[in-house]
């Protein structure tokens, strides 16, 4: 599965989304409240267990995680850093 | 213009209209005789118990030390002291064995020994945020243990090892307020609750823990005038210049390590500013930072504010 296809599975089986509601890829997670703090850690703890990489304490910044968009291409990143 | 001055007050007038509303609360809303405040030593709950002791009178206000493992031992000291200069009787109640029996000091210990496996007796530990300052982080906690020679170690806290690390903390305020109603109930006192404005607002309280009270008189004030209330009401030196700390974990720990983004002066005013629509370049000036480093204060304010308003739910009713 697509990098972003898998974290948008991950969100919207993990957490409350309205039926009215659509997350685009590039919504902010926080702002719209569909993660909040700890869910932010969950998100954090799935893409570490899942695309098996460390986030540094200096990457947890939004622009790395808060949205399904910018989440994909810093996991690319990642593994590209990886391979 | 901006300045340190939008958060001056009139502590006369302001202890006047929240002396007069407490009596009219207590007595008349709740008929209550009075009422259980927790004492810290910290400054909101001497200047919750001192407003106590004029609007209801000293015999009206009962005081409660609660310490448990992790308080340090001039908070004890510190309140005794306010409790003998405000002539209030008050009672001493170690919670740490009920915190025991409940399994909070062994739920830590496990939830520490998780990230760090060496942990064991004589090491301290606390839990903290990264300092927004430096960049827009995420709000995620770190682990910082401390050996018994001095050695220190922090890592980030996996999910599990926070919720465990939250869920026995929030342990200790939720037993002191079923300590505090306990007395309430005895007594037929009603439950003064401490927070101040940057707190209330802001979700720095435990859910039915400290932020359960029947009242809560100084919910409406910045923390900077707290302490000119304190000043105004006579709280003794000691209390007014120790800096808040929040007293829960055994390593020494600051209010904005723990939560808050700048220190508690700063903080008010940036959230005073972000209630009255004031521009991050106005503020910056007076804070002597950056305009980009106010945005980001604003920015987490709305998160917490977000995060708060959970706490402050009633329980949700189907129909």
């Amino acid at each position: 599965m697509e990098i972003a296809n898998q974290v948008r599975a991950f969100i919207t089986e993990n957490f409350y989304l309205d039926d009215s509601f659509e997350l685009k890829d590039k919504s902010s997670l926080l702002d719209t409240g569909v993660v909040d703090s700890t869910g932010m850690l969950e998100l954090i703890a799935h893409i570490e267990g899942a695309f098996d990489i460390e986030i540094d304490d200096d990457e947890m910044i939004p622009e790395n995680l808060d949205s399904i968009a910018s989440a994909a291409d810093f996991v690319k990143k990642k593994l590209a850093e990886k391979s | 213009m901006f300045t340190r001055d939008v958060l001056q007050l009139d502590c006369a007038q302001a202890v006047e209209q929240i002396c007069k509303t407490l009596e009219k609360q207590v007595r008349g809303t709740m008929k209550k005789r009075g009422a259980v405040v927790g004492i810290s030593g910290g400054i909101d709950s001497s200047v919750v118990a001192a407003l106590c002791v004029r609007a209801l009178g000293k015999k009206r206000t009962y005081g409660l030390f609660m310490p448990e493992r992790a308080s340090s031992g001039d908070s004890l000291e510190l309140g005794r002291l306010l409790a003998t200069d405000l002539g209030i009787e008050s009672q001493l109640c170690d919670i740490a064995p009920a915190l025991e029996g409940l399994g909070c000091y062994s739920a830590l210990d496990h939830a520490v020994k998780s990230q760090f496996p060496e942990y064991s007796e004589g090491y301290k530990f606390k839990i903290s945020l990264p300092s927004i300052l430096e960049g827009n982080r995420l709000n995620v906690y770190r682990l910082t243990i401390e050996s018994p020679s001095g050695k220190q170690q922090t890592k980030r806290m996996s999910l599990e090892s926070y919720l465990e690390v939250v869920a026995a903390t929030n342990y200790k305020q939720r037993v002191r307020k079923m300590t505090e109603y306990f007395h309430a109930d005895r007594l037929n006192f009603a439950v003064a609750g401490t927070p101040n404005l940057l707190e209330y607002d802001q979700g720095f309280f435990v859910k039915q823990g400290d932020g359960a009270a029947d009242f809560k008189p100084i919910a409406h004030l910045y923390k900077t005038q707290v302490y000119a209330l304190a000043e105004y009401l006579g709280v003794p030196r000691e209390i007014r210049t120790r800096p808040p700390t929040t007293d829960t974990y055994t390593m020494a720990q600051s209010q904005e390590e723990f939560y808050f983004a700048l220190p508690h002066d700063k903080m008010d005013l940036c959230l005073y500013a972000h209630n009255h629509g004031v521009a991050a370049s106005e503020v910056a000036p007076v804070l002597e930072v950056t305009p980009e480093q106010i945005e980001i204060v604003f920015a987490d304010i709305e998160s917490k504010r977000r995060f708060a308003q959970y706490l402050h739910m009633q329980p949700l009713l189907v129909g």
